[in-house]
């Protein structure tokens, strides 16, 4: 680290005065009095990139909109000072802010499908922000959204523009709905997530473009929970926390030195190749040696796939040709992007869903063979935990209702209802939980317990095997750092084996003993997890580790 | 192609439908020819077997049914929907002059209600507490009037004691006022509710924002981008709309005295003019499809989504 | 996101005390009208005929001197029951429809839908005069016929919440944890896709009381010398030019229970849907 690094660490605000696009000065925002924002400083210079991080409710999205002046209903908004090239847009008005919306500040929200008009024209939405300040005529206006189009990379714009939203695949929509912002070259651009719910592919791609925005002199900011996106892009770090900034300074002397314990913690608890065999919220703490039986695979999934037919009457092969071995006491990661096909995959080797062929089979006997009726009560040797779980509860149920019924689908069931209650009580232990939540509904309790409390339904028949599909994917990273210590914890404890899905390949890096890769339905590649990820020899494996954002620690 | 299939299935669905009429008909209890001579002579008695005889032989009453209803669908498509019992003239021709009327009260009231619907949505929602309120209890309250409590309510005040409009107006434009505000009142109500709840849900939609963060201003933003979605729900059901618009026309013709089928209809229920009462059904029920297929037309339109997904 | 919940602020209760007093008002005069009114609804008095409403006669009297607070009153047994057997009916026919299409799928499910895409051709009045013309009017004909005539719309209901319900990530989890198919019906996919009905059903039973009653306005339903309200407005049309409460008072108490029926349907709606969510 150089001695300058040094000095902006502590003095961020005040490199080159020249450049400053926005100033911000103890900002403050409450919502029908409670205050979400506290009182954060920061400022944008042109051609850099200044990241605000944080979890869901740390205030981070709040601030991203209160910098537009749309904060929304209800809520209260003061500063000392939130100046866009010297105006004071604090008394500027709604008149004021819309002149400054679009043309001086451009807003990239994160999922294009949604934040875009799905009803309008591509071309037309780019090029609402020129018709809405006047600039152009209709005609003009139509070719400069062709042209922005192509700008940002989008192939035969001109074919582009006359499509909706929704025609076009989810990178071609971030890019249209980043063209739309930039339409009049504003100064600043505020990103809030623009790459959240893209393949790590696209990501990669999306991030780039806003790279060369910030190369030509735009001044970004990047509104994220993820450190690893961060990393790639920005040159300052604001962590927040609760509503205020908990640590600010150069992108890598926060990655890399943080010096406030919660920035440590959140850095800590990122799943990768660093932290496989620790646990995530503890990181000093090794997991113990474990014995994988490599006798007889638990579950075995011999040449599967799967053929949908779609409405137009094509057939599809979702899954093709997919077989694996799942031993004692691992954990088999699946990874891949969206449509993959490794959902199907995990609903095949639960005999949800039939297979077009081949077959799986549990603890060695015939299991995707057998009839509904002889399945039934081999079941609770196989368990599941989904990605939402709240969708996975009857609404009408409290936890302890969940868990007990559970409980009399296992090996053991309970004899009597206080029997079933202890055990129920018991589980919520192992999970983390206790008594206090045996009559609480799943709706009163936060994403972390109810992924907790999905965990304990999955634990309760004492299965041998559990499928997770997704199970940390819609969880903050603090949260999902403890959840992915519950499941490790417990197949020390227990011995259980992990079918383990994500998209995440820091997840499945951290969690599995062996992983399959996959691609439109094939298996390009599988071996260990350190072949994987070290000596990867597939083409599209190496495409997927380069495009992953990584800290590059130590 | 897509419309073809449509059209097919509709017609499938109106000589269902005609079936229905067909053994509603058969389904009434007595002895049709005797109903019938009843009717047109005003006694009530039994009648011999020759007594009867001309009228079975004239209307086929002793053909076997699967004749009847052959003679019944097919006479459909040459426009013969059987002979009214009581005016013993041709049902479509009953029907016939009655049927303009009545569509130019439904589709007015559906085109006024409509405006009034959009208009007040547009003025209220989501403009602070008091204005919302005001809309959403205002519809909430005009959505559940029945038909013939408003087209009392109108009569008495502004016909009976302001004597502003005709009680009985005929068809005449300055008669039409009260039967079309009976008809729309009530539906403006209930179409502003489903409009209203959808615009809420489409203006907390992140390309809402997306746009104000453009600088569009909040009405252009309403009009621009969140009406159009907000109407669609309501446009889908502005087919079944119809269809209480439909009902309520007999309501409020029967109120006004305003020639139209539902007066046919009414009198047709009232005589036990079964051919009659089936014959205005069955036509009601071939608009209703027709004016269905036209606002599943008008939902591609809006939607062009839909276009592409069927 | 913490901004909607925090801006949509839940509504007064106000109407909801309102409602509960006019529902209550209507099951007392339906259960035990003497509790409200201490006449009776046939006592005629040929020196009061259509008196406007006054303190003695607080609607007024009709062309034979008969209270018709009093009339409205003993009426309510009628109308009520009327709205409350026809919305049964309804849904009796509707949930036995409904699921059987929903669970049996294939050449059933087409079967069924196609028979209430018929049914949908025909407005709910028409489907109703269409049995009354067939039957005769009278009570029983009225309740059958609006039952009838609003039940393909339940039906389609039934259907399309039974197959949104079998969407759900809870069926799956308890189909996966080894339950019969059987038990999962019966645990989780019926009551949880009847649930919601339950609001619909009241909204239903205000919605057949209108039905019914207009049909009794039309003279096609229950006849004259009953006190059922839509007879009660159609025996007033004579009056219409001179009498106007005839019509018009009437006319206040069946919107009245409407209106209060609906709130209550919303408000339990809004309930269910919270707890589901």
């Amino acid at each position: 680290m150089t001695a300058t690094d040094q000095q902006v660490a502590e003095q961020p605000v005040r490199e080159e005065p020249d450049t400053t696009v926005l100033r911000v000065a103890n900002l403050r925002v409450a919502f029908a009095g409670t205050e979400v924002v506290k009182g954060i400083s920061f400022s944008a210079q042109a051609g850099r990139c200044l990241a605000i991080v944080g979890e869901s409710g740390s205030g981070k999205s709040v601030t991203a909109r209160t910098l537009v002046g749309l904060t929304g209903g209800n809520s209260r908004v003061s500063a000392d000072a939130i100046d866009l090239d010297g105006v004071d847009l604090l008394r500027t008005g709604e008149r004021g802010w819309r002149s400054v919306r679009g043309s001086r500040i451009g807003f990239v929200l994160q999922d294009a499908l949604v934040s875009l008009d799905q009803l309008r024209r591509v071309g037309d939405e780019v090029a609402e922000p020129l018709r809405v300040h006047g600039r152009g005529t209709r005609r003009s206006r139509a070719a400069k959204a062709v042209e922005l189009l192509d700008a940002v990379g989008v192939p035969e714009p001109a074919v582009r523009a006359r499509q909706r939203p929704y025609e076009l695949s989810g990178g071609l929509r971030q890019r249209a709905l980043i063209a739309s912002a930039i339409a009049l070259d504003p100064p600043l651009l505020i990103a809030d997530e623009p790459t959240t719910a893209l393949d790590v592919t696209v990501q990669a791609q999306v991030l780039d473009l806003l790279a060369a925005a910030k190369e030509r002199g735009t001044s970004i900011i990047l509104i994220s929970h993820d450190l690893s996106v961060v990393a790639r892009l920005a040159d300052e770090v604001a962590v927040m926390r609760d509503g205020e900034i908990v640590e600010h300074g150069p992108a890598r002397r926060v990655l890399r030195e943080p010096r406030h314990e919660y920035t440590r913690m959140l850095l800590a608890a990122i799943p990768s190749a660093h932290t496989r065999d620790t646990k995530l919220s503890r990181p000093t703490e090794h997991r113990p040696q474990r014995t994988v039986d490599r006798g007889r695979p638990v579950l075995e999934a011999r040449r599967l796939s799967k053929v949908f037919r779609g409405p137009d009457g094509v057939d599809r092969t979702v899954v093709d040709d997919v077989s694996f071995e799942l031993f004692g006491g691992e954990t088999l990661g699946i990874v891949g992007e969206s449509g993959s096909g490794k959902t199907t995959t995990a609903r095949i080797a639960l005999a949800i869903l039939a297979a077009t062929a081949g077959e799986v089979l549990l603890r060695g006997a015939p299991w995707s063979a057998r009839s509904v009726g002889e399945r039934r009560p081999l079941r609770k040797q196989i368990g599941v935990v989904y990605q939402d779980p709240l969708s996975s509860f009857d609404p009408r149920w409290p936890v302890g209702r969940i868990l007990t019924d559970a409980l009399a689908t296992g090996t053991r069931p309970p004899a009597s209802k206080a029997e079933a209650r202890g055990r129920a009580i018991r589980l919520l232990e192992q999970v983390g939980l206790r008594e206090e939540h045996f009559d609480r509904a799943p709706l009163r309790l936060s994403g972390g317990q109810r992924q907790r409390v999905a965990i304990a339904r999955a634990l309760a028949p004492e299965p041998s095997v559990i499928v997770c599909d997704e199970p940390v994917s819609a969880l903050d990273v603090s949260i999902q750092a403890q959840v992915l210590d519950l499941l490790t914890d417990l197949q020390d404890e227990l011995g259980v084996s992990y079918l383990f899905i994500s998209h995440d390949l820091g997840v499945i890096h951290h969690v599995s003993d062996r992983i399959l890769v996959m691609k439109d339905g094939r298996v390009v590649e599988h071996g260990s997890a350190a072949d994987i990820f070290e000596r990867p020899q597939h083409e599209y494996t190496r495409r997927l580790l380069t495009a992953v954002p990584r800290l590059e620690l130590k | 192609m897509r419309y073809l299939l449509k059209l097919l299935s509709a017609v499938a669905v109106v000589i269902a439908a005609a079936s229905v009429t067909f053994f509603a008909q058969l389904a009434v209890p007595g002895d049709r020819a005797t109903t019938l001579m009843n009717l047109q002579t005003g006694q009530d008695r039994k009648w011999t077997a020759e007594e009867l005889a001309p009228l079975n032989e004239k209307y086929g009453f002793d053909d076997p049914i699967v004749v009847q209803y052959l003679d019944y669908v097919t006479g459909l498509f040459r426009g013969d929907l059987g002979t009214s019992y009581t005016q013993k003239r041709p049902v479509l021709e009953v029907i016939g002059g009655q049927l303009l009327p009545s569509l130019t009260l439904t589709v007015l009231a559906l085109v006024v209600a409509w405006f009034l619907a959009l208009g007040v949505t547009l003025l209220t929602v989501r403009r602070g507490r008091f204005l919302s309120g005001l809309g959403a209890t205002w519809e909430a309250m005009t959505a559940s009037l029945p038909h013939y409590w408003v087209g009392i309510v109108l009569l008495v005040v502004f016909a009976v004691q302001l004597r502003v409009f005709p009680v009985i107006g005929g068809t005449s434009g300055w008669g039409t006022v009260l039967p079309v505000l009976t008809l729309a009142i009530p539906l403006a109500g209930f179409v502003g509710q489903v409009t209203r709840e959808e615009f809420e849900q489409v203006l907390a939609q992140p390309f809402v924002t997306t746009a104000r963060t453009r600088g569009m201003s909040d009405l252009a933003v309403r009009l621009r981008h969140v009406l159009r979605h907000a109407v669609l729900p309501a446009v889908t059901l502005s087919g079944w709309a119809l269809g209480a618009l439909i009902s309520g026309a007999v309501i409020t013709e029967n109120i006004f005295g305003r020639p139209g089928i539902g007066q046919v209809l009414v009198t047709a229920v009232d005589t036990r003019d079964m051919p009659t009462a089936s014959g205005v059904v069955l036509v009601v029920a071939t608009v209703y499809v027709v004016a269905n297929l036209l606002v599943d037309l008008a939902y591609g339109a809006i939607d062009p989504r839909l276009r592409r997904a069927t | 996101m913490t901004v909607k919940t925090l801006t949509a602020a839940p509504k007064p209760a106000l109407g909801t005390v309102l409602s509960l007093l006019v529902v209550t008002w209507v099951l007392t005069a339906a259960l035990a009208p003497s509790v409200l009114t201490d006449g009776s609804p046939t006592a005629i008095d040929l020196h009061a005929t259509l008196l406007p409403p006054s303190w003695e006669h607080p609607f007024g009297t009709d062309d034979a001197g008969r209270d018709l607070l009093t009339r409205v009153i003993h009426g309510s047994r009628q109308s009520l029951g009327i709205g409350l057997g026809a919305t049964a009916l309804a849904f009796l026919i509707a949930l036995v429809l409904g699921f059987t299409a929903a669970l049996a799928g294939g050449v059933v499910d087409a079967a069924i839908t196609r028979v209430l895409e018929v049914a949908f051709a025909f407005p709910a009045l028409l489907l109703a005069l269409l049995v009354i013309s067939v039957r005769g009017p009278s009570l029983a004909t009225v309740v059958v016929a609006v039952g009838i005539g609003s039940a393909p719309g339940y039906a389609r209901m039934v259907r399309g919440q039974v197959l949104a319900v079998r969407q759900a990530g809870y069926i799956e989890a308890a189909a996966a944890l080894g339950h019969s198919r059987f038990a999962v019906i019966r645990r989780h996919l019926f009551p949880n896709a009847v649930r919601p009905l339950v609001a619909v059903a009241t909204l239903g039973v205000g919605q057949s009381i209108v039905w019914a009653s207009g049909l009794s306005f039309l003279g096609l339903g229950v006849a004259p010398p009953s006190s059922e309200w839509g007879a009660l407005l159609d025996a007033g049309r004579l009056h219409i030019t001179t009498s106007w409460w005839l019509e018009i008072l009437p006319g206040v108490v069946i919107v009245l229970v409407t209106l209060a029926v609906t709130t209550l349907g919303r408000t339990l709606q809004r309930r269910l849907e919270g707890a589901a969510r």
